[in-house]
C-alpha cells in the first residue's frame, strides 16, 4: 500500500526576474511501513522535496498523493490539518518550546487537533508517550534541563502525539554525538518495526542513511537511484561521526 | 457545538497564559504601558472629578443654586407699580415650598429695609438690612460665622431684637472692636449683636455683600419697617427711607407709641370699623435647590405649589415671579464641560500611548518567536489559530494591565487625597470605560502583530535564526 506517491513533481522558485528550478520532475513512491532515507548534497533540492512531502510547501506542478489524498489542490488550512493528523516532524535543532515542560511540549500539537480530546485523556496519552521514549522521570523538566538526546526524544514524542502514519526526520542526529545518535536512530527503527510508522530520514550522512531500508539519492533536483530495502546494510558502522557532533545541542526556541 | 467552541476558547486562553508566563518579564513590561495608561486615566478622572466638584461647589456658594421668589406686580387703573409690588407672598408660602418641593434644599423669607444703623457716635446706612430666618445663612452657604452665633428660630418667633452684622458694617461702626453683645440702633430700635458674618466680598454686580445686617424677619417687619403700607414694597421703602433717615434723630420719635397722632378710638368705633385683616407679607423668598442642576425642576415644583396656594386659575397672570442665577449656572456648566473635555483628552492620549507600547512589544515578540510560530504551523496550526493566539495574548495582557491599572489609579488618587489634600471623587464611569478601552486597545493594537505572525511562511519561520 502506497503512503506517498509523487508523479512528475516540479518546483520552481521565482527570484525576481530569474526562475530557479529546484525540482525537475520527481516521481517517487513510498509504501506504508517503509523506512526511507532521503540523501543529497546541499543545494540538491533535498530540503525542498522534504518541505513538499511534509505539506509545508506546494509543488509548482505535478501530483502528490498522501495516504490516497491529492494534496496540490488543498487550501493552506486543509494542509495544516493534514500536517496535524498525518505527519510528525522531528527537526535537527529539536524546536522545543523553551521554559515549557516536556509534557506540555508533547501536548502542544493536540491544541490544534480538529477533534478535541478531553484534557485528562490528552495528558494520559502524553505521559504514556514520554514513558515510551524513556523520559517518564523527566516529564516536568524544561528543555534547558535536558540533554540533547533527551530533547530529541521529547521531540519524537511530540511528533507521535497525534498518531501520524508518517514521520519526517530532518537531520535528526545532526546536533547529537555519535552515541546519542545511535540511540535515536534505534528508536526510529523500533517505531518503524513495532508500530509500522513510515519514516523518512532526511540526511546527508551515509551512516545515518544506513539505518534505512531504502536510500533515495537526489542530485540537481532529480532522483538518482533508489535502492530496495531488504539488502541494505544495517550494522552500525564506525565512521559515523558527522561534522556536527562537536556542536553541543542546546538549541531551543526562545 | 457551543460546548466545543467554549472548550476551544478556554484552550486558546490557556495557551496564551502559558506563552505569557514563559516570558514573564516581557509580559510585565508590555503590560506596564497599559497599567500606566489606565492608572493615569483613573487617577486623572478621580482628581479631575474632585476638582470639578470643588469648583462647582465654590460656584454654588456664590449662589448658583439660589432662586428668588418675588411677589408679582400690583396695578391700579392701568398703572403698574413694578415687580415686587404685590403683597401676596407670605412666610407660609416659604414653609410650604420647603415642605412640598423635593428639589428644594432650604428656604428663607426676606423682608427688606433701608435705614440708618447707629452705634455710639458712629452711623452707617448698610446696603442690605434683611429680616430673615436662620436658614438664610444655609441658603447663601454662609454658615461659617466669624464670631458669635446666628439668631435662632426662637428669636424669629419672639421677634427678638437680635442681629448679625456683616464685616463692612462691623468695620464702619466698631473700628475693629468686637461687636458681640453690643447694641446697635436701627430706627431707634436697639438690636443686640449676637454674631458677625464671615467676609463674602462683592457679588457679581459689584455690590458689597458684607455691607449687611441680618435680623429675624418678624423683628424687621414689625419694629423697623413698621406696618405702614409704604414699607411693604421696595420702591416705597426706598422712598420712605430717605425720610426716615432724616427723622431718625428727631426727638419726637424717640419714644414711639407715646405720642398719639390720632385720638384713641373707642371700643364701639373699633367694632364699627374693623381693620382689614392683613396677613403678613414678605418682600421675597430665597430658595436653594438641592443641586444647581435641579433648578428647573425646583422652579416647576414651586410654580405649581404657588398656583395652588394663591388660587391662580390656569390662564390668569401669576402674582409671583421666580428668578434663578442664569448667568452663574451657565458659567458653571461651561466650566464643567471644559473640565470633562480636558480630562477626556488626557485619558485618550495616555491610552493611545499604552496601546502603541503594547503593539511595539507584540511586534518584537512576533519576531522573537518566529521559530515557535513556524513550529506551531508545522504541527498543524492554521493561520487563524496563530492569529487567535497572539490576539488572546494581547487581550490577556490588556485585561491584566487594566485590572492592575485600576488598583494603581485608585491607589494614587487615595494618596493624592491623603497627602496633598486634593479633593478626589470615585468615578465608576472612568473604571468601566478604561477597562473597555484597554480591551479594545488590546484588540486593535494586538491585531497587526497577530496578523503579521499568521502570515508567516512556516518554512521560513522554522529556519529563522
Amino acid at each position: 500500500m502506497e503512503l506517498i506517491k509523487l508523479r512528475d513533481l516540479y518546483k520552481t522558485y521565482h527570484l525576481g526576474e530569474i526562475d530557479v528550478p529546484v525540482l525537475k520532475g520527481v516521481s517517487l513512491t513510498v509504501g506504508q511501513g517503509e523506512m526511507v532515507a532521503l540523501m543529497g548534497a546541499s543545494g540538491s533540492g533535498k530540503t525542498t522535496l522534504m518541505n513538499i512531502l511534509g505539506c509545508l510547501d506546494r509543488p509548482s506542478s505535478g501530483d502528490y498523493w498522501l495516504d490516497g489524498e491529492e494534496t496540490s489542490g488543498l487550501s493552506s488550512d486543509q494542509l495544516a490539518r493534514l500536517r496535524n493528523q498525518k505527519i510528525g516532524f522531528v527537526f535537527q535543532n529539536f524546536n522545543l518550546l523553551a521554559r515549557t515542560t516536556a509534557l506540555e511540549n508533547v501536548m502542544m500539537p493536540l491544541t490544534y487537533a480538529p477533534v478535541g480530546i478531553p484534557d485528562r485523556e490528552a495528558r494520559d496519552r502524553c505521559v504514556a508517550l514520554l514513558h515510551r521514549v524513556g523520559l517518564s522521570e523527566r516529564s516536568d523538566h524544561e528543555p534547558s534541563q535536558l540533554s540533547g538526546g533527551q530533547q530529541q526524544r521529547v521531540a519524537i514524542a511530540r511528533a507521535l502525539v497525534n498518531h501520524p502514519p508518517l514521520l519526517f526526520a530532518d537531520e535528526p542526529t545532526g546536533n547529537l554525538d555519535s552515541h546519542t545518535s545511535e540511540e535515536i536512530l534505534q528508536m526510529f527503527e523500533q517505531l518503524n518495526a513495532d508500530e509500522g510508522i513510515t519514516i523518512i530520514l532526511v540526511t546527508h550522512d551515509a551512516g545515518v542513511a544506513n539505518h534505512a531500508q531504502r536510500v533515495i539519492h537526489i542530485r540537481d533536483g532529480m532522483i538518482e537511484a533508489g535502492s530496495p530495502a531488504a539488502d541494505a546494510p544495517r550494522t552500525p558502522t564506525a565512521g559515523r561521526e558527522s561534522p556536527h557532533t562537536n556542536a553541543p545541542p542546546k538549541e531551543t526556541l526562545s | 457545538m457551543s460546548w466545543l467552541s467554549k472548550r476551544f476558547h478556554s484552550r486558546t486562553l490557556r495557551t496564551a497564559f502559558r506563552a505569557l508566563r514563559r516570558n514573564i518579564m516581557r509580559s510585565a513590561l508590555t503590560t506596564l504601558g497599559i497599567i500606566i495608561g489606565v492608572a493615569a486615566v483613573i487617577a486623572m478622572m478621580e482628581i479631575g472629578n474632585g476638582s470639578s466638584k470643588a469648583i462647582q461647589k465654590s460656584i454654588a456658594s456664590m449662589g448658583a443654586d439660589n432662586m428668588v421668589v418675588l411677589p408679582g406686580t400690583a396695578a391700579s387703573g392701568g398703572v403698574s407699580f413694578g415687580g415686587g409690588s404685590a403683597t401676596t407672598l407670605t412666610p407660609n408660602d416659604g414653609e410650604a415650598i420647603l415642605k412640598e418641593c423635593p428639589a428644594v434644599r432650604a428656604v428663607a423669607p426676606v423682608t427688606r429695609a433701608r435705614t440708618q444703623v447707629v452705634y455710639g457716635n458712629k452711623n452707617w446706612v448698610p446696603l442690605f438690612i434683611y429680616g430673615t430666618s436662620p436658614s438664610f445663612l444655609d441658603v447663601r452657604d454662609w454658615t461659617e460665622l466669624a464670631e458669635g452665633d446666628s439668631f435662632t428660630e426662637q428669636d424669629v418667633r419672639n421677634a427678638s431684637k437680635v442681629c448679625l452684622l456683616g464685616q463692612t458694617l462691623v468695620r464702619e461702626l466698631f473700628q475693629g472692636a468686637s461687636p458681640i453683645g453690643q447694641e446697635v440702633r436701627v430706627k431707634n430700635v436697639a438690636f443686640k449683636v449676637v454674631g458677625v458674618l464671615s467676609s463674602k466680598g462683592a457679588n457679581m454686580m459689584g455690590m458689597d455683600q458684607d455691607d449687611i445686617l441680618l435680623a429675624p424677619w418678624t423683628t424687621i417687619k414689625r419694629r423697623v419697617s413698621g406696618s405702614t403700607l409704604a414699607n411693604v414694597n421696595q420702591s416705597a421703602a426706598t422712598a420712605s427711607s430717605s425720610g426716615s433717615t432724616t427723622a431718625v434723630n428727631t426727638l419726637s420719635d424717640i419714644y414711639p407709641g407715646q405720642s398719639a397722632l390720632y385720638p384713641i378710638p373707642s371700643d364701639i368705633q373699633v367694632a364699627d370699623t374693623p381693620l382689614p385683616v392683613r396677613f403678613e407679607n414678605i418682600d421675597q423668598i430665597l430658595v436653594a435647590a438641592q443641586t444647581p442642576q435641579e433648578i428647573p425642576v425646583a422652579i416647576r415644583q414651586m410654580t405649581q405649589l404657588l398656583h395652588e396656594r394663591h388660587r391662580i386659575k390656569a390662564g390668569d397672570p401669576d402674582d409671583f415671579n421666580i428668578r434663578d442665577m442664569t448667568e452663574m449656572t451657565r458659567a458653571m456648566s461651561s466650566t464643567t464641560s471644559l473640565m470633562t473635555n480636558l480630562l477626556l483628552c488626557v485619558a485618550l492620549i495616555s491610552l493611545v500611548v499604552g496601546g502603541v507600547g503594547i503593539m511595539n512589544i507584540m511586534l518584537v515578540s512576533v519576531t522573537e518567536r518566529t521559530r515557535e510560530i513556524g513550529l506551531r504551523m508545522a504541527v498543524g496550526a492554521r493561520a487563524r489559530d496563530i492569529l487567535r493566539q497572539f490576539l488572546a495574548e494581547a487581550i490577556v495582557l490588556c485585561l491584566a494591565g487594566g485590572a492592575l491599572g485600576i488598583l494603581f489609579g485608585r491607589g494614587s488618587s487615595i494618596i493624592v487625597r491623603t497627602v496633598l489634600h486634593w479633593p478626589t471623587e470615585l468615578s465608576l464611569g472612568a473604571i468601566i470605560a478604561s477597562v473597555m478601552v484597554s480591551v479594545s486597545v488590546g484588540v486593535v493594537f494586538g491585531y497587526y502583530p497577530a496578523w503579521k505572525a499568521s502570515r508567516l511562511d512556516p518554512i521560513e519561520a522554522l529556519r529563522y535564526e
